[in-house]
């Protein structure tokens, strides 16, 4: 102990960009060990939690959020030369998250959907994940992450180690857990066998079908999955709701989204909208 | 750096002041401030808030009310539950499900778990920082690692009681429109249970720890709004209602209020429709349902003498989010106690065309929902009004009123102070659209 004790603490931050901080507080959330990894690390920018600010360098840097603004988009530059390694935390950072189903739609349509003046509000077209604008060196997925996950990849960079995480679906860790199939057994829609576990194959154990937080697992068969669907009678967006969740900008759930349709409900780019969804 | 930078220059007739600070760090946002001062009079403030915009009542337009639930949830990772349940009372109202007594209770306890959570996160990790004087509750530990345990110790049994009814703390699984997924068997609680006799105990004692913790001095009671229930204390259900005297149906928000874009800001404000501002949260309910709150919550708050000052001093509001804390705690204890499941955890419903409209207690303040649906059940359109941008009216009142009995202070203190006041909302800025940047601009002329 005396040796780790005597090593330099690492420079961590959490800073965020588009994201509803379910991420961030599931640092918050490792109770037991919150006061241990403060002893651990030097947690120099964590704005949600603390008023001690940082310009870096950091050692770590955990990304929460997809880069959804001009500002975001130059931050997340800035920052990836400050850290010496940054890590995508859920996904929205990972994937781009739900706020990416507008890309699928026209940018004017969605902005005056919500805001009586758009040109109040400064926003790209599209929320994407940060690995298509730097750099990433590990993601954790979900929606949200598994604290288990963030904790393994805190504990494996302090000792200096690769994160052993799971590569295998959710389907795995379900059989794992000892549920009954919903899809077998109650016909209930289930993206488990393209998923990528961590959550703890919780949808099945509660009666539903997996909804995909963590997107899609290596090498995803989700034609077959999509076969299966569409032998059970459902069709079109009945399909591709499914996938259009936390992480359908991922590329595998995005081409079946793509194949059936699109979401549900987004208007493509260059069509007009009836004046009721627009707010007076 | 999180204080001021700026130089603090005489205030002679004529002289700048410029306060200005990148962020109000210790909330769930990002924005910023602009207060104006001319002859040491506030002549504006404003929060503006930059956080990303992420359109989310674009987002559930096409969607079934079970896929909305999921979507919400992710407005905010404080609390899911919040937009959960205002979500799902609002499509059973419409469709007219009526669920198990025992549902209800379920969802009660759900809330309570969100409330255990959020509570416990904002008075000892967030807020006891500005009272004891630290940057974080991690730096706070070094001198006071009883109280952040015991603060983390009580947050975690929230989580506890969230993650056996729904799965997991953040972005919980299982509340679906006419029940829930699955509902636990009575000894799937009894961990909890137990835990909860802690977490009552530490909360009362917390209640009278934030109590001897002296607040600014800071006087300026607001119209408060929030609901109220013929029996319960505010959290799923009751009719909105003000000091002002509105009475109004959980679905009627827009009878007594309005939204309005402002420049410079991401997050829509909600004034009343004779243009009031009015202030939400347990500040509120604390105020207009104290007689609905647990025996030994309002002993607790009884015991503090604080009631009227709580009112009046939004700096407070840390007694109020405690009591709160004893009260959900002890209602959970309550509820587990008498529960037994529903024959089905799930009852069918048919979906139709029409208007979903319900409002909830997060723990920040009154949430509101309103979908308009097609026959199929699908949304066509959304509007959602999330508690901080109703709040932010009476945050840029108090922030205007409180101004100048810190213009004579240091910089970095006067600075300080205002951000604490900021902070003793617990604005949720993700939900309004996320940080505060905090800039005073003195006008000499």
């Amino acid at each position: 102990m005396a040796t780790v004790a005597a090593r330099p603490r690492l420079r961590v931050g959490v800073v965020k960009m588009a994201s509803c901080d379910g991420c961030q507080l599931t640092l918050l959330d490792l109770e037991d060990e919150l006061l241990a990894l403060g002893e651990r690390f030097d947690i120099i920018e964590f704005p949600e939690a603390s008023s001690l600010r940082s310009h870096g360098p950091f050692d770590v840097l955990l990304v929460e959020g997809s880069i959804s603004t001009p500002d975001q988009a130059a931050e997340i530059v800035e920052l990836r030369a400050k850290a010496r390694l940054l890590v995508t935390i859920g996904a929205c950072a990972s994937y781009g998250g739900i706020q990416a189903l507008r890309n699928w739609s026209d940018h004017d349509v969605f902005r005056a959907a919500v805001y009586a003046h758009p040109e109040f509000v400064d926003s790209l077209a599209t929320a994407t994940p940060v690995s298509e604008h730097v750099k990433v060196d590990a993601e954790l997925h979900g929606c949200p992450i598994s604290p288990e996950q963030l904790r393994e990849v805190l504990v494996s960079v302090a000792v200096g180690r690769r994160p052993q995480i799971r590569e295998e679906s959710v389907c795995i860790e379900c059989k794992r857990r000892g549920s009954v199939c919903v899809m077998v057994a109650q016909g209930i829609p289930c993206l488990g066998p393209v998923t990528q576990s961590g959550c703890g194959a919780l949808c099945p154990a509660f009666g539903r079908g997996c909804y995909g937080c963590f997107g899609p697992r290596e090498q995803a068969n989700t034609r077959s999955l999509s076969d299966t669907f569409v032998a059970g009678g459902r069709e079109g967006e009945d399909i591709s709701r499914l996938f259009a969740g936390f992480t359908g900008w991922a590329p595998p759930f995005r081409e079946v989204i793509r194949e059936f349709g699109g979401p549900p409900g987004m208007t493509p780019a260059g069509s007009t909208e009836g004046e009721r969804d627009v707010r007076g | 750096m999180s204080a001021a930078d700026g130089t603090l220059v005489a205030d002679a007739p004529g002289a700048e002041r410029e306060f200005n600070v990148p962020y109000v760090t210790r909330v769930e946002g990002e924005g910023s401030l602009v207060l104006r001062v001319r002859d040491r009079e506030v002549v504006e403030a404003r929060l503006k808030i930059f956080e990303a915009p992420r359109y989310f009542e674009r987002l559930v337009v096409g969607r079934t009310g079970d896929e909305v639930i999921d979507i919400v949830a992710r407005i905010c990772g404080i609390c899911p539950i919040a937009y959960q349940m205002t979500a799902v009372h609002a499509f059973e109202d419409l469709y007219g499900v009526d669920v198990d007594p025992a549902i209800r209770s379920l969802r009660r306890l759900l809330y309570c778990g969100e409330y255990i959570q959020s509570h416990a996160l904002h008075v000892f990790l967030l807020h006891a920082p500005d009272y004891l004087g630290y940057p974080s509750a991690l730096a706070m530990a070094a001198d006071h690692r009883a109280v952040v345990e015991q603060g983390l110790a009580i947050k975690k049994i929230g989580n506890q009681l969230i993650s056996a009814l729904g799965g997991r703390p953040v972005h919980p699984i299982s509340v679906r429109v006419g029940g829930f997924s699955h509902v636990p068997r009575r000894q799937d609680l009894d961990a909890v249970r137990r835990a909860l006799d802690d977490a009552a105990v530490w909360s009362k004692a917390t209640v009278s720890l934030v109590a001897s913790w002296d607040p600014p001095a800071f006087e300026h009671p607001l119209p408060l709004v929030a609901l109220r229930h013929p029996d319960e204390y505010p959290f799923n259900d009751g009719r909105i209602v003000s000091s002002d005297g509105i009475d109004i149906a959980p679905g009627a928000w827009g009878d007594a209020f309005e939204e309005i874009h402002l420049e410079g800001t991401n997050a829509l404000h909600a004034r009343t429709h004779d243009g009031e501002v009015y202030l939400l949260g347990p500040t509120a309910r604390v105020s207009l349902a104290a007689d609905r709150l647990h025996p030994l919550a309002a002993a607790a708050l009884e015991a503090t003498g604080l009631r009227d000052a709580i009112r009046t001093n939004i700096h407070r509001s840390i007694v109020a989010r405690a009591v709160e804390l004893l009260h959900a705690c002890a209602e959970a204890r309550d509820i587990i106690d008498e529960y037994r499941p529903p024959r089905e955890p799930r009852v069918p419903f048919t979906p139709r065309a029409g208007i979903a409209a319900w409002s909830t207690e997060a723990p920040r303040g009154l949430l509101h929902h309103r979908y308009e649906t097609d026959a199929r059940g699908h949304v066509v359109h959304a509007q959602i009004v999330p508690p901080t941008s109703q709040n932010q009216g009476a945050i840029e009142a108090d922030l205007a009123a409180f101004a100048p009995s810190v213009l004579d202070l240091p910089q970095a203190e006067a600075v300080h102070r205002l951000e604490m006041l900021i902070r003793a909302y617990d604005p949720c800025i993700s939900c309004a659209t996320h940080f505060l940047d905090l800039r005073i601009v003195e006008d000499g002329a």
